[in-house]
């Protein structure tokens, strides 16, 4: 042992992630730091980018109404995203973690695979089936249940359902995940004592998987935040999320520095909502799985 | 364990059909062979496949995401390995924050690392360039590979290690022959997992992409903001192909579920 690590020493932990720290210096710091100062320049339509310290750009995004409405419209469609997420991908877990294989593996692998195909595709088929002429309002015309279509391509419902389609893979597996620490003797127990199904999924399920839902909902609700394809894809010119909004800025308008500004506020709020939830994890948590 | 009841299968067909829905329908109007966007009715035809290699745009931004993908991952994959090693074999001051600030990327909103990535490259000079946007796919990547070679070099049985080196060999070959080999089934997964992140990544790409370096998910985009038609289908019929493959390789390889917990955070 001892001759081991006196040879380990001769590569030091520094010089082996001395690469990537570098990298990471480089080319992740240096223009998250560049992207701040820019959001404290200014923008002029005929001189471009001014140099200058000022809080005008978010002055700009706090005060204008337009932006109001894209931060809550934001909000609000990442709490919509996040709860039917919560409410579809926690049974759909158990149910999956019920099931044998290779039933079990084989329905795994149809809801995780599609987070490895491009998102572009993703909402493509989406734009496909909620589309005015798209299939599902063929079909319902079709049946004679309607007969207008129903307008759901370009609406706030459209992108909903779209990301929720997008994002739920992920609570699917944090549930999952947190099934697997599940001691089944402990639902034998209950049952065997009398207990319903149904008292047993709310006093003994729920309460285990709750510390999975919760981190499956953060991660949704941050993706969804975040999201660009699919309100891009789906939301058309006129329903405009923080993403887009900030996209637009940069390549439509070149006002950069407020674009920067927009970048820089999502970017805390993703890390204030990260940050907030690991304390009340902690502190919900805590006690209960020691 | 009870099985699942009938009101529990029901959801679960439902659900299984919101997931697959839309991929089946993209595959399924590629066959189309009408001139517009419609189900196959009357026969499947392979004519908007053919169209595809009409659009030598299409093919190049194809190649390009290819060749983006292979470099990135294989830079990621060389720098993941010995910071792993680092981090998962050494104790040293700063070694819990340095393996968070190689996660972190994570953590950041990919239009955030776009916005800056493109003041980045426009202030060095190196915007629209190839090896701007390998540098760029390098660190979105780079979590996903280190992950799971960290998890891979963790996880690994080091007595056959010491048992080189009691033999005599060198840090070197010991590492070559021995630590390498163990910890491959991590590196294949994390590069994999790589590639196909960097192939399918859009929202920072659009950013620092530039005519002459536009990746496919890019173009693609380009194209259904302007119309949908069963071109984008067919192309997209192809992408589901190739990723299927892809995935059922990381899924023998690693298992899907392990490689993707956690992911996005």
């Amino acid at each position: 042992m001892a001759e081991i690590s006196a040879r380990r020493r001769l590569l030091p932990p520094y010089l082996l992630s001395a690469p990537a720290l570098l990298l990471y210096l480089g080319l992740f710091m240096a223009p998250l730091a560049m992207t701040l100062m820019l959001s404290f320049n200014s923008f002029d339509f005929y001189k471009g980018i001014l140099p200058g310290f000022s809080f005008v750009n978010y002055l700009e995004v706090v005060t204008d109404e337009y932006f109001h409405e894209v931060f809550l419209r934001t909000f609000g469609i990442s709490l919509a995203v996040t709860v039917l997420c919560a409410l579809l991908g926690t049974p759909e877990a158990y149910i999956l973690h019920r099931m044998r294989n290779p039933w079990k593996s084989l329905f795994m692998l149809a809801i995780l695979g599609p987070l490895l195909i491009s998102v572009v595709v993703r909402t493509l088929g989406w734009a496909l089936l909620i589309g005015d002429s798209g299939v599902l309002n063929d079909a319902l015309i079709g049946a004679g249940l309607i007969d207008e279509p129903i307008r759901l391509i370009f609406t706030t419902t459209g992108v909903i359902i779209a990301l929720v389609h997008v994002l739920i893979p992920f609570m699917v597996l944090s549930v999952w995940a947190s099934l697997q620490k599940l001691d089944p003797a402990v639902e034998q127990a209950g049952l065997s004592l009398g207990a319903s199904q149904f008292t047993v999924l709310r006093r003994i399920v729920v309460p285990q998987v709750m510390p999975g839902v919760l981190s499956g909902s953060l991660i949704v609700f941050a993706l969804t935040a975040s999201a660009f394809a699919t309100p891009a894809i789906l939301g058309g010119r006129r329903l405009k999320v923080v993403a887009t909004t900030a996209y637009d800025e940069y390549l439509n308008t070149l006002n950069w520095p407020l674009g920067a500004a927009i970048a820089v506020l999502l970017l805390i709020a993703n890390v204030i909502i990260i940050a907030t939830y690991n304390k009340v994890i902690e502190k919900k948590y805590a006690q209960a799985f020691q | 364990m009870s099985k699942n009841g009938p009101i529990a299968l029901a959801f679960h067909t439902v659900f299984i059909i919101f997931i697959l829905a839309p991929l089946v329908i993209v595959c399924l109007v590629a066959f189309t062979s009408k001139g517009y966007l419609s189900l196959p009715t009357d026969g499947f035809s392979l004519r908007w496949f053919r169209a595809i290699l009409d659009n030598p745009d299409f093919i190049d931004a194809f190649w390009l995401s290819i060749y983006l993908g292979l470099a990135s991952a294989t830079i990621a994959l060389c720098l993941s390995v010995p910071a792993s090693l680092a981090v998962a074999r050494h104790r040293f001051p700063g070694r819990e924050g340095l393996t968070a600030f190689f996660l972190s990327p994570l953590m950041v909103p990919h239009i955030v690392l776009g916005v800056s990535f493109l003041r980045f490259l426009t202030a060095v000079g190196w915007n629209g360039t190839f090896v701007g946007l390998v540098l760029c796919h390098t660190i979105i990547i780079m979590p996903y590979s280190l992950r799971l070679v960290l998890a891979s070099v963790t996880g690994m049985d080091r007595s056959a290690e010491m048992a080189a080196v009691s033999l005599g060999a060198s840090s070197w070959t010991t590492f070559r022959r021995i630590t390498l080999p163990l910890i491959l089934p991590g590196i294949a997964g994390g590069w994999v997992l790589a590639f196909i992140t960097s192939f399918d990544e859009l929202t920072m790409t659009i950013f620092v992409a530039s005519p002459s370096t536009t990746t496919l998910p890019v173009r693609m985009f380009q194209h259904i903001t302007e119309t949908i038609d069963p071109l984008i289908s067919s192309l997209s019929a192809v992408i589901i192909f190739i990723t299927v493959i892809f995935m059922l390789l990381l899924d023998r390889l690693y298992g899907l579920d392990k490689i993707l917990v956690g992911q996005g955070r």
